[in-house]
């Protein structure tokens, strides 16, 4: 038998891993609902910042931008990294994989001041030589999340992928089906939970994401994260409390439903 | 007549295959060869060029006026950072402070993945969650968090008054303290999921071999557990250390005057001085720098995608 003791030793860092984890965000969410404006000083209950935060039209269309941004991104990165997932996991073989593989794993590490940088100098370069984008704006912030998005999802894919037992496709490819329609019959079934929290993994690195964003964004594009800086810079203020707050809510939500997907299928999987 | 038929459909169906392959591997791969890799030959390239003032604010490398092409190649940028010693100290500082986060990162959470590697099944779905959800979550919240807890008017302080630790409120926020607790706290969850995957494969009747052998248990660790998670450890640190290097969010919102961060002096340089070739230049030496580091992450991250099952 093992012995208990760096057992205990380790469950005790745990627990002190995750309260170091949790307790600055439940600090958060606790003085969002202070009276004062003072975040020192308790002053009783209020929701009064929330709503000023309602009535924050800066916020609200910043919002509102971010949210458009994040969907198309997603949906895209998603394309994108399943062709990549299938890439890495499927064609051993092939010329220009080992490129494919560095491309898509890189932007997992890349320092986002580098990765902001070179996309902007790449859009003022195209730009110049084939007149666009004219504007940087939504478009441009959509490719740069796209592409380093794409890198999380060709992960969470592949993972997926590696264990889908190819029998069934073989199957499907010998009886005449074409790859395309194998692949829409038989593997996205399979590899849909994934899919579907890849996308999700996607959405809210979007909507999280600062230091990119700022890089190839014009002045009609101000994602969420920019005015939240711009507003935390001067200090702490409650208003951002409460905005922080609904944002940790609403993402722990999303969290929260794509790891249900994943772990049902899990389950499932296990079971069958 | 029957064999020939079934040879040109063979040959359309293989055909029809490649077709596919090419179409699957080429539309990623030009995406990334446009946005990826191309974006980084264009800063190399101005990190040659000079700054004027223009839109865009540098002057071209290449040109091409009466007939003659010429290339205007500038060192001049590489030899400002090495001349402004604050260009080195920033790249050292950033170095220094990412290595301690990292090694906070992995004292924390080491344990935690152990702990967890350890834990029945059904606990595992919940920790795994309650470890990731954080690191999902907006990264830009959870540092700012921090700046209500370390503040001079902070909780910390507070209640360090409070129990009579100090009798004045310490300085916590702007510091390179803050820089890298904030690191550590906003990288942790980086750390420990590598790690947890490796522990987790770890086949648990090497450790009751040793034990009935009669290896203690703390001896049993050292020589079987800990060399046996490195691919973990290797993965975790880079993920920490290598995005750590440029951060730009954590020094900026929990750094003082003092804290040199190579991220937010390329920051300053691009948008307020507007120098984007001095920018380019920070860029690429940053990108050398972490080069290894990258390196060994890839091939880490490359042969667990290829990993079958």
């Amino acid at each position: 038998m093992v012995r208990s003791r760096p057992v205990s030793f380790s469950k005790v860092m745990l627990i002190l891993g995750l309260l170091f984890l949790y307790l600055p965000m439940v600090v958060l969410i606790v003085y969002s609902f202070n009276a004062s404006r003072l975040v020192s000083v308790w002053a009783g209950f209020s929701t009064h910042w929330y709503g000023e935060l309602f009535r924050d039209q800066q916020i609200l269309s910043a919002v509102w931008m971010s949210l458009q941004i994040a969907f198309y991104s997603a949906s895209m990165a998603v394309c994108l990294g399943t062709l990549c997932a299938f890439v890495m996991t499927r064609f051993k073989r092939l010329r220009g994989r080992t490129l494919l593989s560095s491309m898509i794993t890189a932007p997992l590490v890349m320092p986002e001041v580098i990765t902001g940088l070179s996309l902007l100098l790449l859009f003022v370069q195209m730009a110049q030589t084939i007149g666009w984008p004219v504007d940087r704006g939504m478009a441009t912030v959509w490719i740069a999340h796209t592409t380093f998005c794409s890198a999380y999802v060709a992960v969470v894919v592949s993972a997926r992928l590696k264990e889908v037992d190819r029998s069934m496709e073989e199957a499907a490819m010998d009886l005449g089906c074409t790859p395309w329609k194998t692949f829409f019959v038989i593997t996205l079934p399979v590899i849909l939970p994934a899919l579907v929290s890849g996308w999700l993994l996607a959405f809210t690195l979007s909507l999280d994401d600062l230091v990119i964003a700022s890089f190839v964004s014009g002045p009609g594009a101000t994602t969420l994260p920019m005015v939240v800086f711009s507003s935390v810079r001067m200090g702490v203020s409650p208003k951002i409390n409460a905005l922080a707050t609904l944002i940790i809510l609403a993402v722990s939500l999303i969290a929260f439903i794509a790891w249900y997907l994943m772990r049902r299928s899990e389950v499932k999987r296990r079971e069958s | 007549m029957a064999r020939k038929l079934m040879s040109t459909a063979l040959k359309g169906r293989i055909g029809a295959v490649v077709f596919h392959r090419r179409v699957v591997f080429g539309i990623p791969f030009l995406w990334l060869l446009l946005f990826f890799l191309l974006p980084f030959a264009l800063v190399l390239k101005i990190s040659f060029s000079s700054a004027v003032m223009a839109i865009p604010p540098y002057e071209p490398v290449f040109s091409f006026v009466d007939n003659t092409f010429t290339v205007m190649v500038n060192f001049g940028n590489y030899l400002f950072l090495l001349s402004d010693s604050l260009y080195i100290a920033a790249y050292w500082g950033s170095v220094k402070i990412a290595l301690v986060s990292t090694l906070v990162c992995l004292l924390i959470g080491y344990p935690m993945a152990y702990a967890m590697a350890r834990a029945s099944a059904s606990t595992q779905m919940v920790l795994l969650l309650l470890v990731m959800l954080p690191s999902w979550t907006s990264f830009l919240i959870r540092v700012y968090a921090w700046m209500g807890i370390l503040g001079n008017q902070g909780l910390l302080n507070n209640l360090l008054l409070w129990l009579g630790v100090t009798d004045e409120p310490l300085k916590m926020l702007n510091t390179n303290f803050a820089v890298i607790l904030g690191i550590a706290y906003a990288y942790l969850p980086f750390m420990v999921l590598p790690i947890y995957t490796n522990l987790v494969k770890l086949d648990v009747r090497l450790l009751e071999a040793a034990s009935d052998l009669g290896c203690r248990s703390l001896t049993t660790f050292w020589a079987i557990t800990l060399p046996l998670s490195k691919a973990g450890i290797i993965a975790g640190s880079m993920l920490v250390f290598i995005p750590a290097v440029g951060e730009f969010v954590i020094p900026e919102l929990l750094g003082g005057p003092d804290t040199l961060m190579i991220g937010k002096v390329l920051w300053e340089e691009f948008f307020n001085n507007r120098d984007w070739p001095v920018a380019s230049s920070l860029a690429i030496v940053m990108l050398a720098l972490l080069l290894i580091p990258i390196v060994l992450f890839h091939r880490f991250q490359a042969r667990e995608l290829e990993k079958n099952g």
